[in-house]
């Protein structure tokens, strides 16, 4: 049966949500089919044309009929979006504290970085039974992260942060895909999901020269880059202090309040004048075009750090 | 009368009253230019089908192997933007909308003739440069046109074929406003709203969305061609731009695209339904506002092809809500065509079978549509070929099935002659079986996963795979036995009566084909729409010939 799979493996904690709802739709399907193609079908062979100068009784139609085709599909499909609602919103909420992994698309290759600072190429290693948070964007085109086995998607766009989450219950090797068309090699652009035991899963991660952390690559940066000349950690810098603000909600120049995340984060480093936290003046410099997106996520990471250090 | 004989001894028709090329390409007549709208869009179902075979062929193997991946790009692309541009959104409307309108509302030709040839001519230099892209070297975006791909990465043709696309944009707005002006205005005495045909109130709703829609795309795929031309900041955020804003504005008019696609599917279907079980299509006014209910409600759901794209939560939430509404009006249509069936009077000619096949695989159409309306499910099977069945079950399985079905039913009041009807039911019987086994595996494929615009896959998929391009050859056999025959009627076919199916409505009133001006006198409408069995009320009553008809012979 290997030779023709009709499912998917199963390897995820929302795939079988995600299946039973398939199933139950699967059925539905099959009951209208057959509703609709009996009806058609007894009415053609026991009404048909028996003489050419046959004339049937006319009818004009049926007010019960017509509401009750109405309203029975109405509140099945109000049913069914509330049933897939409702998978969406687990699919889309991570739960707390998740181990995050950072992903970056570019024409035709996914570069992916753990915490700990190893990176990987169009392969992403994960322990089992532990919820995974992928933080995604791209160097050029919109990709996207698609891990069938796990019924995951995600796109992956330039210019901002998405997420995706899952958490693998079964150990083994997965297709990754690209499935948002890119270009040229578009069909190229795939990888395989390594699920391991979760100590495997350390073992692999402490394996080789995995170098210094993200975090400890976004604080050299942080330095070389000049950042901490204003940004001190106490709120006597020329730019506000990043210690303690993540996830926070900050109040701009405009007196409008933003919650800081990689997002703003981001948005700040490239185009810093674009939301000018109250009380500071916008002097920093614009950073577009001369720092990679990894770089940014390591930055990110950093600034991250210094919130959860702070707690 | 005298005039009633053309040159030859024949009577006189729209197709012998005047001869030469110029009488053709110059012509007014609504009928002549739904003839050159069909030679035409044969011509680019011809091509849109070479370029699906040769994908076919190359996915027939896990490698790819048959082309390089940058012509599989352009290849898929090339499909897609001439099914869908110049052969979908124009087939029902402007062959048989053109040349079926004026007839059955009892007018002697649309409201706006010369726009109509101006219509067709803009279709023409729309197809020309698109035609120019593909020869050229071809494009390689997708017929989405997704940026920044689009709009700064992709180094073909974008630019000449969005040009393409937007020039045909006012064929089909054009179109839009002279069908709507036409029922509005032209009505014969007697023909109100609800004594029309249902093919006119599809076409109707139609014409709505192609005025209200077009000019959205119109406008977005110009900004990709200035970005790529001035690299403005729209949608590449290397210059400023939102990637996302081109998908909101592209769906906004593609979704209701979809409906542009289908709707004349609809109208085909209730017209031909009614004739061959000789009964008044179940629940008239339920059909034509389902249609209505469409077109509008079709507006509103752009953002379910973006639900894994970064959009917000509780927008896709609201979008998903309201797509599930069109399951109801869609509903309502496949149970009133079923119920048109009970205690009838069916006979299986060959366009009954395309109604029967239109409402299985249009019936399965719509409920995959369910799956993908399902936000817990779309994740999943999003961008996958679970999404490329579903499509081309509505659109190959209802419009090209609709558009058959419509061909099939007024071939013989278009040209005067009938086709073999034998060849006609074997044909229907092979496009039905290979559309199947075409397009019944990618729902599998879908669901396991399998990425679309996928030029290679892994190997556990070539099974399916395999049954797929098997059916697409079968498919493709149907197709061309259709184009042998119907070509073949038009020399060998037998004349056809004025009304071979004894089919009611304005249209079989007069002879096959009709002359020129359609009708000697204008009709003056004293029934409801398919007044199948009662043969006495449905003479058309010329009796006292009203003002206005007396006007028309003037002009």
């Amino acid at each position: 049966m290997s030779d023709f799979p009709l499912f998917p493996a199963q390897a995820s904690t929302i795939a079988w949500q995600v299946d039973a709802l398939y199933a139950f739709l699967l059925v539905l399907t099959v009951i209208f089919c057959l509703l609709v193609f009996g009806m058609v079908i007894i009415f053609a062979i026991k009404y048909r044309r028996r003489s050419e100068d046959e004339q049937p009784e006319q009818t004009h139609g049926n007010l019960v009929l017509e509401l009750s085709w109405t309203i029975v599909p109405l509140f099945l499909a109000l049913f069914v979006f509330l049933l897939g609602a409702d998978v969406f919103f687990r699919l889309q909420r991570s739960p707390s504290d998740p181990l995050e992994i950072y992903a970056v698309g570019k024409q035709w290759m996914w570069k992916i970085q753990h915490e700990s600072g190893k990176r990987e190429i169009n392969t992403l290693h994960v322990p089992k039974g532990q919820p995974v948070r992928l933080t995604m964007t791209s160097e050029d085109v919109i990709h996207d992260f698609f891990i069938p086995a796990f019924r995951v998607k995600n796109d992956v766009l330039p210019g901002r942060y998405t997420t995706l989450w899952f958490e693998a219950t079964q150990t083994g090797e997965f297709h990754l895909f690209c499935a948002e068309y890119c270009g040229t090699q578009h069909s190229g652009m795939i990888g395989k999901v390594i699920v391991l035991e979760p100590a495997d899963y350390h073992d692999w991660l402490m394996g080789a020269s995995s170098g210094e952390s993200m975090v400890e690559a976004g604080e050299r940066q942080f330095q070389q880059l000049g950042c901490e000349t204003c940004h001190k950690s106490t709120a006597t810098g020329r730019g506000p202090s990043l210690v303690g603000i993540y996830d926070k909600p900050v109040t701009l120049s405009n007196g409008q309040e933003v919650v800081v995340d990689s997002d703003y984060i981001r948005e700040s480093i490239l185009q810093p004048t674009a939301k000018i936290v109250a009380g500071y003046e916008p002097i920093m410099p614009i950073f577009e075009g001369q720092i990679s997106e990894q770089s940014l996520l390591q930055i990110a990471s950093y600034i991250k750090s210094l919130s959860e250090s702070a707690e | 009368m005298s005039h009633a004989v053309s040159a030859n001894g024949e009577p006189r028709n729209y197709l012998n009253e005047t001869y030469g090329i110029k009488s053709w390409l110059l012509t007014l007549d609504h009928k002549r230019i739904g003839i050159l709208y069909l030679i035409t869009l044969a011509v680019f179902f011809l091509v849109g089908s070479m370029f699906a075979s040769l994908i076919r062929f190359e996915l027939m193997t896990p490698k790819g192997d048959l082309v390089e991946a940058e012509t599989y790009n352009k290849l898929f692309t090339m499909h897609g933007v001439v099914m869908i541009f110049f052969f979908l959104i124009p087939s029902i409307p402007a062959v048989l909308g053109n040349f079926l309108i004026p007839l059955q509302i009892g007018a002697r030709d649309v409201a706006f003739p010369r726009l109509n040839l101006l219509s067709y001519y803009l279709y023409v230099a729309g197809g020309a440069f698109a035609v120019l892209a593909i020869i050229m070297g071809g494009i390689d975006t997708g017929w989405t046109f997704y940026t920044p791909y689009s709009s700064t990465y992709s180094t073909s043709f974008v630019s000449l074929a969005l040009v393409g696309v937007f020039v045909n944009g006012f064929s089909s707005i054009l179109t839009g406003v002279n069908f709507m002006v036409t029922i509005h205005k032209m009505r014969a005495p007697g023909m109100t709203w609800f004594r029309l045909p249902l093919f006119i109130w599809g076409h109707y709703a139609t014409s709505l969305i192609q005025v209200l829609g077009t000019p959205v795309v119109a406008i977005t795929l110009l900004l990709v061609c200035f970005e790529r031309a001035f690299k403005i900041g729209i949608f590449d955020p290397n210059y400023g731009g939102d990637p996302v804003l081109f998908q909101h504005m592209f769906w906004f008019y593609s979704h209701p695209a979809v409906y542009i696609m289908i709707l004349p599917g609809f109208a085909v279907i209730s017209d031909v339904i009614a004739c061959f079980s000789r009964k008044r299509v179940f629940g008239y006014s339920f059909v034509a506002f389902s249609s209505l209910a469409i077109a509008v409600l079709g507006f509103l759901v752009w953002g379910h092809h973006l639900f894994v794209s970064g959009q917000s939560t509780y927008a896709s939430m609201v979008f998903s809500f309201i797509t599930f509404f069109i399951a109801v009006p869609t509903a309502i249509k496949i149970f009133n065509w079923s119920f048109t069936l009970h205690k009838a009077s069916v006979k299986l000619d060959s366009p009954m079978l395309y109604v029967m096949g239109f409402i299985g695989l249009f019936t399965i159409g719509g409920l995959t549509g369910l799956f993908l309306s399902t936000l817990g499910i779309d994740v999943h099977l999003h961008d996958t070929y679970f999404v490329v069945a579903h499509f081309h079950y509505v659109m190959v399985g209802g419009m090209v099935m609709g558009f058959l079905c419509g061909l099939h039913f007024w071939w013989p009041k278009m040209t005067g002659r009938m086709y073999s009807e034998g060849a006609a039911k074997l044909g229907v019987m092979f496009v039905f079986a290979g559309f199947n086994l075409t397009f019944f595996p990618q729902f599998i494929l879908g669901y396991l996963g399998m990425p679309r615009r996928y030029h290679a896959y892994p190997e556990e998929w070539q099974a399916l795979n395999i049954m797929s391009t098997a059916g697409a050859t079968v498919l493709g056999l149907g197709f061309s036995l259709t184009i042998v025959y119907l070509l073949w009627s038009l020399f060998k076919g037998e004349k056809a009566p004025a009304n071979p199916f004894q089919a009611k409505g304005l249209e079989w009133d007069i002879p096959s084909p009709p002359i020129a001006h359609n009708f000697e006198a204008i009709p003056i409408v004293t029934w409801e729409a398919y007044p199948y069995g009662e043969e006495e009320s449905t003479e058309p009553s010329t009796e006292a010939v009203p003002e206005r008809a007396k006007e028309d012979e003037v002009v």
